[in-house]
C-alpha cells in the first residue's frame, strides 16, 4: 500500500508538472492567441476590445503571471478551459465534449478488439511454432509496416464511391441528427467500419509478434516442461503457465496504449475526416486555436498518465514480484 | 526387491533427423528395480538428462526418440511401453506414475502462481472428481512431508530460498503417490549443506513410500553415498553399471575409475587427485570403437577399432548383488 501511495504521489506531482508547463508554453510562445484574432478581424477591433479580448484569455497584460496561474488553475477546476477561435463562441470543453465520444469508440474499440486478436493469435503462433498461424507473422509484420493513414487511402480509393457500402468520410450520415436511435447509431457504425479495420490491421501485428515471441520464450521455461511433466492438459499448460506469463510484456504495452487512444490516430481521423479528437487537433492547429489546443494537449497528458497508473496497477495484480512487502 | 518397474531397452535419442542427426543416446539398457535407487552418472553432455527426458517423452525439439522401448511394469503386473502411449495415456501416466524432479531448483515453479496453485492442479487434473479441500488437504500433507510449514501454501516461490522451493518440488513429485521418481540433478543450483538435508529427507522418504528413483547426476560421490546401484554414461552409452559400493571399490571401466579420482573423499584415507585428460566427445564426431579410448591412460588395440559391448565380465561373473550381475564395456574387461 506504501508503494501505492508512492506511485500516486508520483503521478500526482507529475500531473501538476505537465499542467504547469501547459500553462506557460503559450505564453512564451512568440505571438499570441488576440494577435492572431485581431489579424483575423482585419483591423475591425477596437482597442477596448482587444484589451477585453486578452482578459477573456486570461492574457490581462495587467496582471502579474503569477495571479494568472491561480486564476488559469481556478478554471481548470470549474472545467473552464476557455473558449475556442474556430468554434467561437463555444467553450473548448465543449467542442473536446463533443469529439470524445467518436474517439473513444473508434480507436478505444479498435485497441481492446486488436489486442485481444492480436495476444489470441499470438500465443497460438508461439505454442505451435511452425504450424499455419506461425506462416502468418510475416504477413502481418508486412502489414504493420505500412503507415495506416496510407492503408486509409488505399481503402478510400478502392472501397469508396457512389455505390459503395462503405462512405468515404464522417462519423455518420449528416442527414441525421445525432441521438441513441438505432438508425443513427447503425450510420455511426458504418462510418466507422473503414477506418476501425484499418487500425486494427496496421496495430494487431504489433501484438501477435510481440505475443508470439514471449511464448517461444516462455515455453523454453523449466515450469513449462515441469506442467507438461505433471500431466496437465494441453491447454492449461499454455494458458496457465506459458500464456499467463508471456502476457505480462502485452499488458504494459496495451495499458500504454490505452493512454494514446484519446491522442486518437490524428492521420486516419483526417484520412476519414472522422469527427474525432484527432482531426479536432489538425483544424486547431490549422487556426491557430490556442485554447483549443492547450485544452487538447491536457486532456491527452491527463489520460496517458492515467494509462500509466492503470499499467502499475495491471502489474500489480498480474505479477506477485511486482507487490512489494510493507 | 528385484522386480523391475521400469525397463528401458535399447533406447536411442537423435538431435535432428537423417543423417544430421546427432545421436546423444545410443543402446541405452537400464532396469530400475522397485524401491531402489538407480544412480546415473556422467560428464556433462554425456546423454544422462537426454536420457531422462527421452524416457518420459519430454524432449524438447529437435530431440526424437529413435528406437527402442520403454517399459513400465504397473502394481498389478500389468506393462505398458511408454514410447507407444497416446497423448491421453501419456497425460494420465506422467506424475501418477513417474514425477520428475528437474535441475533448475529455480524455475522449478512458475513465479506468478501461488505454490497451493501448482500443487493442487496435477492432483485436479488427475484426479478431477477430487474437491477443493480435499486437494488442499494433500498439498498441506505434501508440504509436512518435506517439513515446510502448511502456511506457505499461499506463498509465491520468490518468497521461497532455492532449498524450500526444491522441497516444495519433492514434495509435488509425491503428491500422486508415483511408483518412480526421476530426479535431474535436483540439487546442483543448491548449496553443500541443503543438499545434504535434501537427499537425506529424499532417502528417508523412499523407505517410508517405497518409490524408486532413478537419481542423475555428474556428482559421483553423492551417488555412492545415496544410491544402490550406479550406472556410468560416457558419449550416450552405458559403459559400466553395478552396486554403489563395488564402483566405489573396484571399479572395471578406466572412466569410472577416472570419475572417482575427481573427487575427494569424504571419509577414508586422502587419495591422489587425478581426474580424466581431455574434454567429453563431440557427439557429431564421435571416435570410432571405444568412444573414450582418446582419453583413457589403458588404451591399448582393439580399443581405437571396434567397440565395446556392455556385458558381465569374465573376471566377475559370478558376483551378482540381489541377482543382478554388474556389467562393463571396456575392452580389458572381456565379457562372457
Amino acid at each position: 500500500m506504501a508503494y501505492l501511495a508512492k506511485r500516486v504521489f508520483f503521478y500526482l506531482f507529475t500531473a501538476w508538472a505537465a499542467i504547469t508547463l501547459n500553462f506557460f508554453i503559450p505564453r512564451v510562445m512568440p505571438g499570441d492567441p488576440v494577435q492572431s484574432l485581431i489579424t483575423k478581424a482585419r483591423g475591425q477591433l477596437t482597442t477596448e476590445g482587444i484589451q477585453s479580448l486578452y482578459v477573456l484569455f486570461g492574457l490581462d497584460k495587467n496582471e502579474s503571471l503569477i495571479s494568472q496561474y491561480f486564476k488559469y488553475w481556478g478554471q481548470l477546476f470549474r472545467g473552464d478551459l476557455g473558449l475556442s477561435f474556430t468554434f467561437f463562441p463555444s467553450q473548448v470543453s465543449d467542442v473536446i465534449g463533443q469529439a470524445l465520444p467518436w474517439t473513444l469508440g473508434l480507436v478505444g474499440i479498435t485497441t481492446v478488439i486488436g489486442f485481444l486478436i492480436g495476444t489470441g493469435l499470438g500465443t497460438l503462433a508461439g505454442w505451435r511454432r511452425g504450424s499455419w498461424i506461425d506462416a502468418l507473422i510475416p504477413v502481418t509484420t508486412f502489414l504493420s509496416s505500412i503507415p495506416y493513414f496510407w492503408l486509409g487511402l488505399i481503402a478510400i480509393a478502392l472501397l469508396t464511391g457512389p455505390d459503395s457500402f462503405f462512405p468515404a468520410g464522417n462519423g455518420y450520415d449528416t442527414g441525421l441528427t445525432p441521438g441513441w436511435d438505432w438508425e443513427f447509431i447503425g450510420s455511426a457504425i458504418q462510418h466507422s467500419l473503414l477506418p476501425a479495420i484499418t487500425i486494427l490491421i496496421s496495430s494487431m501485428a504489433g501484438w501477435i509478434l510481440s505475443m508470439r515471441n514471449m511464448m517461444v520464450t516462455v515455453a523454453s521455461e523449466d515450469y513449462v516442461t515441469v506442467a507438461h511433466a505433471k500431466g496437465l492438459s494441453e491447454r492449461r499448460v499454455m494458458v496457465g503457465y506459458a500464456a499467463r506469463n508471456a502476457l505480462l510484456p502485452n499488458v504494459s504495452g496495451f495499458a500504454l496504449s490505452l493512454g494514446f487512444i484519446v491522442g486518437g490516430t490524428l492521420l486516419v481521423e483526417i484520412v476519414f475526416s472522422y469527427p474525432g479528437l484527432g482531426f479536432l487537433l489538425f483544424q486547431g492547429v490549422g487556426t491557430k486555436d490556442y485554447p483549443l489546443l492547450q485544452g487538447i494537449f491536457l486532456i491527452i497528458t491527463l489520460s496517458v498518465l492515467l494509462a500509466n497508473f492503470v499499467a502499475d496497477l495491471a502489474y500489480m495484480l498480474l505479477d506477485p514480484r511486482t507487490r512489494r512487502e510493507g | 526387491m528385484s522386480d523391475a518397474v521400469l525397463e528401458v531397452k535399447n533406447l536411442d535419442v537423435d538431435y535432428g533427423l537423417g543423417d544430421d542427426a546427432v545421436h546423444a543416446v545410443r543402446d541405452v539398457n537400464l532396469t530400475l528395480h522397485r524401491g531402489e535407487v538407480l544412480g546415473l552418472a556422467g560428464e556433462s553432455g554425456s546423454g544422462k538428462s537426454t536420457l531422462a527426458y527421452g524416457l518420459t517423452r519430454l524432449l524438447p525439439p529437435p530431440g526424437v526418440i529413435a528406437g527402442g522401448e520403454v517399459v513400465y511394469h504397473g502394481e498389478n503386473g500389468e506393462t505398458a511401453d511408454i514410447m507407444r502411449m497416446t497423448d491421453d495415456q501419456l497425460r494420465a501416466f506422467r506424475w501418477a506414475e513417474t514425477a520428475i524432479v528437474f535441475q533448475g531448483a529455480m524455475n522449478s515453479l512458475n513465479p506468478v502462481h501461488k505454490i497451493s496453485t501448482q500443487m493442487t492442479d496435477v492432483i485436479k487434473a488427475h484426479d478431477p472428481r477430487s474437491t477443493p479441500r480435499s486437494r488442499l488437504d494433500r498439498a498441506r500433507e505434501m508440504l509436512a512431508l518435506v517439513g515446510i510449514s502448511a502456511d506457505r501454501l499461499e506463498a509465491y516461490p520468490h518468497q521461497l530460498s532455492g532449498g524450500m522451493r526444491q522441497r516444495v518440488m519433492i514434495g509435488m513429485a509425491l503428491a500422486l503417490d508415483p511408483r518412480i521418481v526421476i530426479m535431474d540433478e535436483p540439487t546442483t543450483a543448491l548449496d553443500v549443506v541443503i543438499q545434504r538435508q535434501i537427499l537425506g529427507q529424499l532417502i528417508e522418504l523412499r523407505e517410508r513410500l517405497g518409490f524408486s528413483v532413478l537419481f542423475i547426476t555428474h556428482d559421483l560421490s553423492l551417488l555412492v553415498e545415496f544410491s544402490d546401484r550406479i550406472a556410468i554414461m560416457y558419449g550416450g552409452r552405458i559403459v559400466e553399471e553395478a552396486p554403489a559400493d563395488e564402483i566405489y571399490q573396484d571399479s572395471l571401466h578406466p572412466y569410472s575409475d577416472g570419475l572417482l579420482h575427481s573427487f575427494p573423499a569424504l571419509r577414508g584415507p586422502r587419495r591422489e587427485l587425478t581426474g580424466i585428460p581431455g574434454s567429453p566427445p563431440d557427439l557429431r564426431a564421435m571416435p570410432t570403437g571405444c568412444a573414450f579410448h582418446p582419453r583413457c591412460p589403458k588404451a591399448f588395440d582393439p580399443c581405437a577399432a571396434d567397440l565395446p559391448l556392455l556385458g558381465i565380465p569374465e573376471s566377475h561373473a559370478d558376483a551378482t548383488t540381489n541377482g543382478q550381475p554388474r556389467t562393463v564395456a571396456c575392452w580389458l574387461h572381456p565379457i562372457r
